[in-house]
């Protein structure tokens, strides 16, 4: 080793409050470290998916005598070849593997095709004839309840939901808190509108599938969640779950759009059919159709308020496009209402959700889950409110800030700490920086290198808002991380958590925890998969550093104890669960027990925005925050996860937007979906 | 047909197609999987390499006009003394998540290092805006070129 490499090492070998460096950052910065779609083996084949050129159409006849006598082609699949079960889902099995009769999405899969290479996959795969025989696309979401349903089989319907005849309901959720028809003094409404966002994680998805030669398979991927990969995985391939082990290849970010199934089960598919390793890796545009998006919302809001400024009774009404699968949106749908009304005491509401099918892209989990849609339209009101009452709008949230012992319109009382008060204060405390002066290089304006203005028509404007969120799954989900820890004699210990490290850095977390609870460095994290340890649920709800920390932790004391006992190598698994939630009661949205959430996060950000208004135009110029983040593992780490959240943020608001025509995505590469770069983020 | 360049100091041969890419070439033939596949439009920088010194997206060159000439990857910025200094001020500064766009980040910034050894803000934003990171929102990618820009 260098030197550079042994300071690094001794950086690396952080404990619990401690910013270490990642364990694997130098691979990353080296090219050494090995993303789900760098893998290969010996005799492996690339696998490439027919998709749907139509959001909705019935499949007349599919033709693939063509594809199957190309050069290199080793199998071209359809529904037919599906052994197990023909659908799968994250919550409800509505997606079929590959479609059957019907295609409900532009980019459906329709057939898979493997080859010995890439380009003789992508050739057959143009050779397999699909004739398609057209229906009328659901694309409103506020037709949708009137128009002929998708699934009429209603696969979310009957598990404990709001009962809702209306067709193409995916969950219809109420919440009725105090009186719902209390008045206030001033009442502000309006109507607010976003679009579908990509969570455009920059590695697209991608996996390799290798068959172990006795009718299982490994499958090596980039996902969310190992353990309920395998339990989608293994129906549909008609195996039992040990035949099926899900390995966590390199991860390129994830932000929610790795929680469904991509290329697991058609990459299995091939390799079990052919006897051989395959791979598959999406291209950028394939990439846009081969996850879940964020749900476009519109949402209709009233609040009420004292003339002195204290809320009376908010309002609102959530329509979410779900489109064409059900993804996680029914727990979307709950978690839009839930935070509807943003960080604030109300005494009266009544919160109306609705997702709905319909042909558009399938939306399910992005980064906020829900609580994003609404913290728009709330803040936005928020704001209508401050200028009608004529208060500072920075005043109206404090006034209104809920905290310890206030009620959630669930009717959950928060039992620990909520700091929204404090948060709030703290980034209206923060120092702006001055306004530039004019004339300016052209970049510091906005319209950029574009060098639309000189300064003139150009104003700044000062924006505050506060998000609100659950961390951990909510409504009786039942939520636990098992880890397990073999601790060796002579000191050294060897974790087990198959938690996804997306990039998050929460094998940095596990190591600090088992270091910090093991008083030694001598600790590694074995890579994660599903045959050496339990589930360590998703690398999602902002719940695994929480998790993965219980687990290890109560994994780590358990073997200390136990070595005390025997003296020699120990070995103990552990699952960590947190108090426990209960569900929504359907008919009045009021907790069943003491809660549906277990836990929330706060935040408050203010920004510093120049508009040119004759061009509409936008420059972020500064971005201040203060955030409720408990204990910080590792504060450097916990800063990256606030400064890239804020960037997602500052894309949706300004610039990214999935676009579509009667369902067709029209803007499905990073030439037309624009996210944020350098220039974007102010410095 | 078959090219003969030289990749990160060593003489490499490669049989290709036409219509190669040289980012395919470094990938799957010459098995240099450092330089990361996420857009192939030119887009999002993260198969940014050196052509002859000059900065490139090695999705848009074509593997034959690298015929004869110089390619600097990723993997050839490590010497045996160690990481580059933009590689270590990346590891240090918390410049890397889930690392995708990071391989065409540290060859930028080694690039640009090499032409402006003391970039303004100004200019360290106009010169990365080519390099898309998903993750970090850029604060931290800003400080690893401020820290490897102060070092020797």
């Amino acid at each position: 080793m260098s030197t550079t490499e042994q300071q690094q090492a001794a950086l690396r070998r952080a404990r619990i409050g401690e910013s270490g460096t990642r364990h694997d950052a130098t691979p990353k910065v080296t090219g050494e470290f090995a993303y789900s779609s760098d893998l290969s083996a010996a005799g492996m084949l690339w696998g490439v998916t027919v998709r749907s050129p139509h959001a909705h159409a019935r499949i007349v006849s599919l033709d693939i005598a063509e594809a199957l006598a190309m050069a290199g082609v080793h199998a071209v699949l359809t529904h037919a070849d599906v052994p197990g079960q023909k659908t799968y889902g994250l919550e409800f099995a509505d997606q079929p593997v590959l479609a059957v009769e019907r295609v409900r999405y532009y980019g459906e899969p329709v057939a898979l095709v493997a080859a010995e290479e890439p380009e003789q996959a992508r050739r057959a795969a143009a050779a397999v004839h699909v004739a398609y025989e057209l229906l009328e696309p659901v694309v409103d979401m506020g037709r949708a309840t009137e128009q002929p349903p998708l699934h009429p089989d209603r696969p979310t319907m009957a598990h404990g939901y709001r009962e809702d005849e209306r067709p193409n309901v995916v969950r219809h959720l109420v919440i009725r808190h105090g009186d719902p028809d209390a008045e206030g003094d001033v009442t502000v409404s309006g109507v607010y509108e976003l679009g579908i966002q990509d969570q455009a994680f920059l590695g697209p998805e991608s996996g390799l599938a290798v068959p172990d030669g006795e009718g299982g398979v490994d499958i090596y991927v980039a996902t969310q969640w190992l353990h309920v990969d395998r339990d989608q995985v293994a129906p549909c391939l008609g195996l039992p779950p040990e035949q099926v082990r899900i390995h966590l290849g390199g991860v390129g970010g994830a932000f929610g759009g790795r929680e469904d199934l991509s290329m697991q089960i058609h990459g299995a598919l091939l390799a079990l059919h052919t006897k051989r390793p395959v791979k598959i890796v999406y291209n950028r545009e394939e990439s846009f159709f081969g996850h879940v998006h964020r749900h476009p919302a519109r949402i209709w809001c009233e609040h009420r308020a004292t003339r002195a400024g204290e809320l009376v009774n908010v309002r609102m009404r959530i329509l979410l496009d779900g489109g064409a699968y059900a993804s996680s949106s029914t727990a979307v749908t709950s978690n839009a209402a839930c935070f509807a009304v943003g960080p604030y005491k109300v005494a009266n509401a009544l919160i109306e959700s609705t997702c709905v099918y319909t042909n558009n892209p399938p939306c399910g989990a992005m980064r906020g889950f829900g609580a994003v849609q609404t913290c728009f339209a709330a803040e936005a009101q928020m704001d209508k409110l401050a200028v009608e009452l004529g208060i500072d709008p920075v005043e109206l949230r404090l006034l209104n800030a809920l905290g310890h012992g206030d009620t959630l319109p669930t009717g959950q009382v928060i039992e620990g700490v909520l700091p929204t008060a404090e948060v709030i204060r703290r980034a209206a405390a923060l120092p702006v920086p001055e306004p530039e002066q004019l004339p300016r290089e052209a970049i510091r304006l906005p319209g950029g290198a574009g060098n639309t203005t000189r300064g003139e028509g150009v104003r700044r404007g000062v924006g505050f808002a506060v998000g609100f969120k659950n961390i951990c799954y909510s409504e009786g989900f039942d939520d636990f991380t098992a880890a397990r820890v073999l601790l060796r004699a002579d000191g050294s210990a060897e974790i087990h958590c198959a938690s996804a490290e997306v990039g998050q850095g929460v094998t940095d977390v596990i190591l600090q925890i088992a270091r910090t609870e093991l008083g030694t460095d001598n600790v590694v994290l074995a890579p994660p998969g599903t045959a050496a340890v339990g589930s360590a649920g998703s690398a999602s709800a902002s719940r695994m550093t929480w998790m993965a920390a219980g687990a290890v932790r109560d994994a780590c004391r358990a073997a200390l104890e136990e070595r005390q006992r025997t003296g020699g190598d120990v070995d103990v698994e552990r699952i960590y669960r947190h108090p426990r939630t209960t569900p929504l009661d359907p008919e009045t949205g009021q907790i069943t027990g003491e809660r549906s959430h277990v836990s929330f996060a706060v935040a408050a950000m203010r920004v510093v925005a120049e508009v040119d208004v004759d061009l509409g135009l936008t420059r972020i110029v500064w971005i201040g925050t203060a955030q409720d983040v408990g204990k910080a593992i590792n504060p450097l780490a916990v800063e990256g996860q606030i400064e890239g959240g804020t960037a997602q943020g500052l894309g949706l608001a300004l610039m990214e937007e999935i676009r579509t025509r009667d369902g067709l995505i029209t803007n499905a590469s990073f030439t037309d979906y624009l996210i944020p770069t350098a220039l974007d983020m102010p410095p | 047909m078959k090219i003969r360049l030289t990749v990160n100091g060593k003489p490499r041969e490669a049989d290709v197609w036409a219509g190669e890419s040289l980012l395919t070439t470094l990938r799957d033939t010459l098995e240099l999987p450092g330089s990361k596949n996420a857009c192939e439009q030119g887009e999002c920088g993260s198969c940014s390499v050196l052509l002859d010194g000059d900065l490139v997206c090695a999705c848009l060159v074509l593997a034959a006009q690298a015929d004869g000439h110089e390619v600097t990857t990723v993997e050839g910025l490590r010497s045996d003394d160690g990481l580059h200094r933009v590689q270590q001020a990346f590891v240090e500064a918390g410049a890397v998540q889930c690392g995708f766009c990071t391989p065409g980040l540290v060859v930028a910034t080694a690039a640009l290092l090499e032409r402006v050894p003391s970039p303004s803000e100004d200019v360290i934003r106009e010169e990365l805006s080519g390099n898309l990171c998903r993750c970090t929102g850029y604060a931290k990618i800003f400080d690893a070129v401020r820290l490897a820009a102060s070092r020797p």
